[in-house]
């Protein structure tokens, strides 16, 4: 471990891309239309926009509570939360408490605690999440295990867009860039929606080149089991889907939650809060705001889960999962991560499941 | 065989009685920094009755005799100073009655939080006591006779205000019965409507008597407890938080702790609020209303309810809490000892503050932790150090950054909790000549020889 890789990357400062005639010309406005914390028509959505892109103030710095989802909604290719985050911090608009922002801060630190499983040329990354080699077992990831990594010194450290914090990113990212790139590996398996989107949509719009294929794990899955097709039982059950704010940041490659859930034979309802209009699990709404939100959007979403007859809620990331597994189970719904379920699927019975 | 010895093996029998010098090793010590000094016998009673004899036969020899529980308090308090007898309690671990109705429980003088816990936990699921987080050997008696504290401080004050009722061998050998069982066949109350002669007994470490039975007050146990985390950085609004906090009064426990280690924990002053409810209904009423009383901070940004994970969550619950010990293992070794002082929550920062400087000054591995009494009437602040127990130098570091916190703890208005005796020492010249007077009168009206843990509450 060499004092570059503990310390990262001074002073690599990268501006974001973000093209304001793209917003001039925006037909919908939908980056802020469509938003379900902010109410403003489209003329409103356009004119604070402009506001933002000018650095002038906006109730939208004020009041968004970053759920990521316009980087969704705007479908010209722009960053709209990425710049929102970057003219917060430049204003000192906290997001958080500031003890949160630096809890979160000092978990990301690099401390040479990283570990490493046998490197080849593809490897799955956990970010710092230890719990991911948990997950990871059977016949699933058996053309990959055991090359892994994980640590704080290749975590994407995207978190940080919640607390209005780009700068530590950008101080970072470019160190966790070069540290993957050491490992000698070409091709990534990202096993957390928000690592496959610093790499392949917060990196290349702060101008960070990424010298290695990044997927996504729902893609490896869908293709593995492709591969495991003759295999698969249908698991029938009827199934919601708690999508996570990350996965906002990688849009593309929510299609695939309907393509394994039809490849596997689960039945995933046709709910409310869904899609482009998933509600966030509120773990980041209760730090940094309280009871009140985080409680509302719970309740709607449980509620919702019930009201169309979801017997298990499928998880895609560890902090939704940990926020609403106890009360979901509380209503008679069980919890199960979207690779136990996979797992459920060839006959494999995941040590996590119901948890 | 000694004159003493055989008189000791009469009484309680050849396998409860030692003067050999491994178990003499043992019982000359305890976990914490003070010197060890050796016992001349170890008895282990079972009856009052054999302790009436134990202490008439030390009456009749002047033998000092130290009373001992599980010898849990970290700061020689049940050291031999001056050698004679140890009494170990252990022995005498019967829960004698449980008043369900009345809410409280008579249980020998040797009876551990943790027998008392599971009894209840099988027997009487809706009562529960104030577990303390000390391991669950430490026994009832000694931690009410060192103003312990438990998971039921914030509502009830300390553990010994939740005492109803003592027996205890006097150092004449007689047996004195102390509250409502004076008079009573019912243990409800230590004192009021009667003289509260508990203060005689209690806070003494042993030194005027022996507690051979405690009646202790029983709380509802609600069927959940839950568990949530505040978190600022500014230490100088601790106090208000927790005056908030004490208002709504749905909190079960109120813990606050700061330690550089882990990460997750740098920087920040971490507010631990348990609370308990019956039903999912009840305990959310209470969340709601706690968040709510906290609300300004977290509109200020000065504070938020960080996330609790389950594995956190489930450490945290645990009572007692397993953490504690895992603390003293850090350096390796084993060693651990804090000062914990009782003082105003308002002198929270200054604590954090003088805890850092000396862990920076001797080099040392520390964390704060402090638990609410009352409602935010005081609290108990720990200065922990950990050390290696085979790091001779480490040790005495751990020693001098302790002496400079019982300086401060004085200075800032702090008494002392569960003094060593030069802590005691201090406290005797501090505190208002009249007390001490009257302290004395007591002490020598009760113990006219000083046989009873002798070294603690006197002027060497």
């Amino acid at each position: 471990m060499n004092d570059r890789m503990l310390k990262g990357v001074r002073g690599n400062m990268t501006t974001l891309k973000f093209d304001e005639d793209l917003c001039k010309t925006c037909p919908t406005g939908a980056c802020l239309v469509k938003c379900q914390y902010i109410d403003v028509g489209k003329d409103e959505a356009k004119e604070e926009m402009l506001k933002i892109i000018k650095g002038e103030d906006s109730i939208v710095l004020d009041d968004c509570v970053t759920c990521y989802a316009c980087e969704e909604y705007c479908k010209r290719g722009n960053h709209p939360f990425y710049l929102i985050t970057q003219r917060r911090e430049d204003k000192g608009i906290l997001t958080a408490p500031r003890a949160i922002t630096r809890q979160w801060i000092n978990i990301g630190e690099p401390r040479g605690k990283y570990k490493l499983g046998e490197m080849k040329e593809k490897a799955l990354s956990f970010g710092f999440m230890a719990q991911f080699l948990e997950l990871v077992k059977g016949r699933l990831f058996e053309d990959v295990m055991p090359s892994y990594f994980f640590g704080q010194e290749y975590f994407c450290n995207v978190v940080y867009i919640h607390f209005a914090n780009t700068s530590i990113i950008k101080e970072r990212l470019p160190m966790v860039i070069d540290n993957i790139k050491k490992l000698g590996v070409k091709e990534v398996v990202f096993m957390h929606d928000e690592c496959y989107a610093a790499f392949t949509s917060l990196a290349p719009a702060f101008g960070m080149e990424v010298p290695f294929k990044s997927v996504h794990y729902f893609e490896y899955l869908y293709n593995r089991l492709q591969e495991l097709r003759d295999e698969i039982r249908p698991v029938g059950v009827k199934v919601a889907y708690q999508r996570p704010c990350s996965s906002r940041l990688c849009p593309d490659t929510h299609h695939y939650v309907e393509d394994i859930m039809k490849l596997i034979g689960v039945d995933l309802v046709d709910r409310t809060y869904q899609g482009e209009n998933a509600l966030c699990c509120g773990s980041i709404f209760r730090m940094m705001y309280g009871y009140e939100l985080a409680h509302d959007v719970q309740r709607r979403n449980i509620d919702d889960m019930v009201a169309h007859g979801a017997e298990y809620c499928v998880f895609n990331c560890h902090g939704c999962q940990d926020a609403l597994a106890t009360e979901i189970a509380k209503r008679g719904i069980k919890p199960i991560h979207i690779v136990d379920l996979c797992r459920m699927a060839i006959g494999e019975e995941p040590e996590t499941e119901g948890e | 065989m000694s004159d003493i010895n055989r008189s000791l093996t009469e009484i309680v029998g050849e396998h409860y009685v030692s003067n050999q010098p491994e178990e003499l090793y043992f019982y000359a010590r305890d976990p914490g920094l003070m010197p060890p000094h050796k016992p001349d016998y170890v008895v282990v009673p079972k009856t009052v009755e054999e302790i009436q004899k134990i202490v008439r036969l030390a009456n009749q020899n002047k033998i000092p005799i130290v009373p001992m529980g599980a010898g849990m308090a970290l700061t020689g308090l049940v050291i031999p100073l001056r050698g004679g007898i140890v009494i170990d309690m252990k022995r005498m671990n019967k829960i004698i009655e449980v008043n369900e109705k009345a809410r409280y429980v008579i249980v020998e003088g040797g009876t551990s939080h943790g027998l008392l816990k599971s009894y209840l936990d099988k027997n009487y699921p809706r009562l529960r006591h104030s577990i303390p987080d000390s391991p669950a050997t430490a026994t009832i008696a000694a931690n009410v006779m060192i103003h312990g504290q438990g998971r039921l401080t914030q509502q009830y004050g300390f553990n010994s205000d939740m005492v109803a009722g003592l027996e205890v061998v006097l150092p004449s050998g007689d047996i004195c019965k102390i509250g409502s069982c004076s008079l009573s066949p019912d243990w409800f109350s230590k004192g009021a409507p009667l003289p509260d002669l508990s203060g005689l007994f209690l806070g003494w470490f042993g030194a005027t008597g022996i507690i051979t039975k405690v009646a202790l007050k029983l709380y509802p146990r609600k069927r959940m407890r839950d568990v949530e985390i505040f978190v600022t950085d500014r230490g100088n609004l601790v106090p208000d938080i927790i005056y908030e906090l004490t208002h709504t009064e749905m909190v079960e426990d109120i813990n606050i702790f700061t330690q550089p280690l882990p990460m997750i924990f740098k920087d920040n002053h971490h507010i631990t609020i348990f609370m308990t409810g019956d039903t999912d209904e009840e305990l959310e009423f209470k969340k709601k209303l706690i968040f709510g009383a906290l609300d300004r901070f977290i509109k200020g940004k000065d504070g938020g309810f960080m996330s609790v994970g389950l594995a956190m969550k489930q450490t945290l619950l645990e009572m007692p809490q397993r953490s504690v010990s895992r603390f003293a293992d850090v350096k390796k070794g084993g060693g651990f000892e804090y000062s914990g002082p009782i003082l105003l929550v308002e002198r929270y920062l200054g604590c954090t503050r003088k805890l850092v400087e000396l862990a920076s000054k001797y080099d040392l591995a520390y964390s704060a932790m402090a638990r609410i009494i009352g409602r935010g009437h005081c609290m108990m602040f720990g200065f922990s150090f950990t050390f290696n127990r085979a790091d001779p130098d480490m040790m005495d570091r751990v020693r001098k950054a302790l002496q400079e916190v019982s300086d401060y703890a004085l200075v800032v208005g702090g008494v002392f909790w569960k003094p060593t005796i030069e802590e005691q020492r201090m406290a005797i010249e501090k505190m208002d000549p009249n007390t001490w007077n009257l302290m004395k009168m007591i002490k020598k009206n009760l113990d006219p020889d000083g046989i009873m843990n002798p070294g603690n509450w006197e002027v060497a």
